[in-house]
């Protein structure tokens, strides 16, 4: 059994269980912290550096997605620091893909523009990088436009973990990295592919979509995720 | 108080922010004691002038005419504003980012099923080799992003500015809308 | 095999020794081999058998002597000649030699401060060890800490000895080695592991790959004793397969190992049972960050994940996980050998023992060194190194590989040490010195380093991933005259935001050198942004405001 401690989040007086997260702890508090690769019922990476947060005593920033809570701790999620360091993740996004929200299916539903809205960014301060990146429209249902991923690897992880396939991985290095499926053969002709679609519903922008789909008409429905949690860990039976 | 000079100017887009703009309807009427229109492709000045107070901007900036042309206005303008997604992100113009402007136009004009495939030499500004948002080749004052931004929040923007104010667009519009 | 079996070895081997009248080692290390040692090596071998002095003079694969710049190297006598820059047909000369003097061309002045300067622990033994040989290791010593330690002491015991040494991490860090076992010891969980990392991959850095090479056996020794101490039944060595000599040298050391029983099960007879495995790297120098080579090791991408829980808690496969650097294990043989206090009486107040240094760039004595901490920088270039070549100017002195930074002049005589180095904007590191005179353009150097930060970004979070890109076409746009004081106010912003935010070391330490010159050599970025100018006349400008005709 886990102990119960109390905490500060933003001044507010918080409590949770200590194998929990700030983030959870923070959301069970109605306090927002802004993710983008966190997804509840995958495992979390701390890759996307969004929801860094200040923690008092230390030095370093640490993500709430990963970090547990403690007995006294202090959180500050909103300072002016840290939102400053969220614009420049996002631009950085931005300018690392090829995002172009007035033609994508998922203008208006879409994490990564919704983000840039919250930061209340109006431009992209980084100069954008214009990658080459080859849509691949193989599989017979859904279609991958590597030129709106933001490499958050929700559908890795949520084909590894929750499918079972393993379909998807990231190949490559830095700057140069890039989603595949399988040993980097087009998604159509994929052996592990359940063509389940749950890359599709919790990937966050739309690099991963339903065909057929036209500007604004993608949503994404990543909400089956808790429960599926929830099935598996009463099948475990914890 | 005297009248505010307004410019617009038109690269590479699709003029959807201008025909936004002209959706002002009888709005442009009430603007009508307040500004006057210096310069832009709804009206008819050849060259643009100088002093403008304030200069709205469609398009990304893709040719060297397009780059000639931002860099005068920037000099003749107080404030500039990028208005809509092509100026903002560059948005769909930079599709053909991924192309060379030579393989671009080959697949244009020398396209099989032209009547007289061939390539044009006058007329036709020479292309970047990339199309870049307003903000990377001058300073911009005011980001309205939107495809293209709806004639409220133009005119909200131009309200604004007339006013002597700086826009809040955080709840008015965003990429994409 | 016990105490008094190695006891009977090293006899043996001195006893044999003494019988001869000459013995020569030549450095066999990666350095020396690239130009012909073992040809050297083979060729004086056959020059001592045509003259039938075989039984008389030995000539034997030598570890590194230091001096890489005037390779291959031979040590004659244990260090009564140095000879250098020897080629296969020197081999009639040199064994003439062992009686007189031999040319001037190949003889290296043994009194140079480069050999009398140097404090060798971690590379103990100087190169007069057979690396290939388990039989050379003992006779030097080898393996009496391990068994002394297995069969009279406790592992805490061990564990004391390198608290009380003050033996800080080699690998760059700094984090007390003490402390660290100490967190594996109290770990309750089992089985645990002990990772040697020799996953070194900064440019300019050869120190692990010549630990490795010279001193495979006294890798095993350090950590198996580690293993001891902490309580963990195996070990990888994460090795990256571009050092196929290391690799080679330690699978013949752990087999050899293993054949005298100082490597698996009830080691020297005692209860304690260890294993030691190699595992290949390839290449990726985010993998020398522990949880990255972790899962590297768990044949996952070789990514880095979120600390805590730190691999001392679960580390591989979960388990409780010791990783030490290679120098920071070959630093706990003589530690046990000879005291925690005697290894603290090296070095200063809060940086105990030696390091070891690779001197490369403008400098005369490029190669391998290892001195007490506490050292001034102004001793290792100009008296160590020899000073610049040409008689150009000093400029700076780049320590800590592309997680460090630049040392202008005025902290010439600052002492090496994990405080000071840090105090000025570097790091200590793995121990890479690259020196620069008058002809480097500072801004080409945080250049060089951003484009390599950003080639070994693994890409998993996005300030590392898509900010050292940006960092570096920011760079490129500064060096060629293209840049605005705008595009540098983003630089700065950029390096500030990657260091805060990013997930590992990689990415946090990647701004380092555009910081660290931009402290020191701001003139230089301005003149290139102002004036359109490489001061050091090495940037080519390339200054059209845009790429209209490309």
């Amino acid at each position: 059994m886990s102990r119960v401690v109390t905490l500060k989040i933003n001044g507010q007086d918080v409590s949770g269980r200590e194998d929990e997260t700030i983030l959870q702890v923070a959301r069970e508090n109605g306090i927002d912290i802004p993710v983008l690769c966190y997804l509840e019922g995958l495992s979390a990476v701390g890759a996307c550096r969004l929801c860094l947060v200040e923690v008092t005593g230390v030095s370093r920033l640490l993500p709430s997605c990963v970090t547990r809570v403690s007995e006294g701790m202090e959180v500050n999620t909103e300072s002016e620091r840290l939102q400053r360091y969220r614009r420049m993740i996002v631009e950085l996004l931005f300018s690392e893909g090829n995002h172009i929200c007035s033609v994508c299916v998922s203008n208006g539903h879409c994490e990564l523009q919704n983000m840039a809205i919250k930061l209340r960014l109006d431009h992209i301060g980084m100069p954008y990088r214009f990658p080459v990146r080859q849509v691949d429209a193989s599989h017979a249902r859904y279609g991958l436009d590597p030129n709106r991923c933001i490499l958050c690897t929700r559908c890795v992880r949520v084909c590894d973990e929750i499918e079972g396939a393993h379909t998807w991985d990231i190949m490559g290095r830095g700057i140069n990295s890039q989603l595949i499926s399988d040993m980097h053969t087009p998604w159509g002709e994929s052996e592990t592919c359940t063509s389940c679609g749950k890359c599709v519903q919790v990937c966050p922008t739309g690099a991963l979509f339903v065909k057929g789909k036209s500007v604004a008409e993608m949503t994404k429905r990543p909400d089956f995720l808790p429960y599926l949690a929830m099935m598996r860990n009463r099948k475990n039976g914890s | 108080m005297s009248k505010k000079k307004i410019a617009t100017i038109w690269m590479d887009g699709c003029s959807g922010c201008h025909m936004s703009f002209l959706d002002l309807d009888h709005r442009l009427l009430d603007l009508a004691d307040l500004i006057e229109i210096v310069h832009s492709p709804i009206v008819d000045h050849k060259e643009f002038p100088p002093d403008v107070d304030v200069t709205l901007v469609e398009g990304a900036v893709s040719s060297d005419e397009d780059y000639e042309k931002i860099v005068k206005v920037r000099a003749r303008t107080k404030i500039l504003v990028a208005m809509g997604d092509c100026a903002v992100s560059a948005n769909v113009p930079a599709m053909r980012n991924r192309f060379t402007p030579k393989a671009l136009q080959e697949a244009v004009y020398l396209a099989p099923n032209m009547a007289r495939p061939q390539l044009p030499h006058e007329a036709v500004p020479t292309l970047l080799p990339r199309v870049r948002p307003v903000h990377e080749v001058v300073k911009v004052d005011v980001f309205v992003p939107g495809c293209p931004p709806s004639n409220d929040t133009l005119f909200y923007v131009l309200s604004e500015l007339i006013h002597g104010r700086m826009p809040d667009l955080s709840n008015k519009t965003r990429f994409g809308a | 095999m016990n105490l008094e079996d190695l006891h009977t070895i090293a006899q043996q081997h001195h006893e044999a020794d003494s019988k001869l009248e000459h013995i020569l080692y030549v450095c066999t290390g990666t350095a020396c081999q690239s130009s012909r040692s073992e040809d050297v090596l083979k060729a004086i071998q056959a020059e001592l058998k045509a003259r039938g002095l075989e039984k008389k003079c030995a000539a034997r694969p030598g570890g590194c002597q230091g001096l890489c710049a005037r390779g291959p190297l031979a040590n004659l006598d244990h260090g009564k000649r140095i000879y250098q820059h020897l080629t296969p047909e020197d081999a009639s000369a040199v064994v003439d030699s062992f009686e007189s003097e031999p040319p001037e061309r190949i003889q290296l002045d043994k009194q140079l401060p480069f050999f009398t300067r140097q404090v060798r622990v971690a590379t103990q033994g100087g190169g007069l060890i057979d690396p290939t040989d388990l039989e050379s290791y003992i006779a030097a010593g080898g393996y009496t800490a391990l068994l002394d330690s297995l069969m009279h002491k406790t592992p805490a015991e061990v564990l004391q000895e390198v608290v009380k040494s003050g033996l800080r991490g080699r690998g760059g860090g700094g984090y007390p080695t003490g402390l660290k076992w100490s967190t594996v010891a109290k770990a309750v969980q089992t089985p645990k592991y002990v990772i040697v990392n020799g996953d070194e991959g900064d440019p300019g850095a050869f120190m692990d790959r010549a630990v490795m090479e010279d001193y495979p056996f006294r890798v095993l020794e350090g950590m198996t004793l580690a293993a001891y101490a902490v309580g963990a039944s195996q070990g990888y060595i994460y090795v990256r397969a571009e050092y196929p000599l290391a690799v080679k040298r330690l699978q013949n050391a752990i087999k050899q190992a293993q054949k005298q029983n100082l490597l698996g099960s009830n080691i020297g007879g005692t209860p304690f049972s260890f294993n030691v495995e190699i595992r290949l790297g390839a290449g990726a120098f985010v993998c020398g960050e522990e949880t990255a080579l972790i899962a590297s090791i768990e044949g996952g991408r070789g990514v880095p994940r979120p600390r805590p829980p730190y691999p001392a808690e679960s580390g591989l496969w979960g388990k409780p996980t010791l990783i030490n650097n290679v120098e920071t294990i070959a630093n706990v043989v003589a530690i046990v050998q000879r005291g925690g206090d005697w290894f603290a009486s090296i070095g200063t107040e809060k940086s105990k023992g030696t390091k070891v240094f690779a001197l490369s760039g403008r400098i005369n004595n490029t190669g391998l060194i290892e001195v007490p901490m506490g050292i001034t920088l102004r001793e290792v270039i100009f008296e160590i190194g020899g000073g610049i070549p040409s008689g150009k100017k000093f400029k700076a002195v780049q320590t800590g590989g592309p997680s460090g930074g630049c040392i202008p002049e005025q902290y010439l005589d600052m002492p090496v040490d994990y405080e000071s180095l840090t105090r000025v904007g570097s790091i200590m590191g793995s121990g890479g010195m690259i020196v620069m005179d008058e002809t480097s353009c500072m801004v080409d150097v945080a250049k060089y380093f951003m484009e390599f930060s950003m080639a070994e970004s693994c890409g998993k979070c996005v300030p590392c991933r898509v900010g050292t890109a940006q960092m570096y076409d920011l760079l490129c746009k500064i060096s060629e005259g293209r840049a605005t004081l705008d595009d540098l106010a983003l630089l700065e912003s950029l390096c500030d935001m990657v260091k805060h935010t990013s997930l590992c070391g990689l990415g946090q330490s990647a701004p380092n050198p555009v910081i660290s010159t931009l402290r020191f050599f701001r003139d230089e970025y301005l003149a290139h942004i102002l004036d359109k100018r490489c001061p050091a006349g090495v940037c080519q400008m390339k200054p059209e405001v845009m790429e209209v005709h490309s």
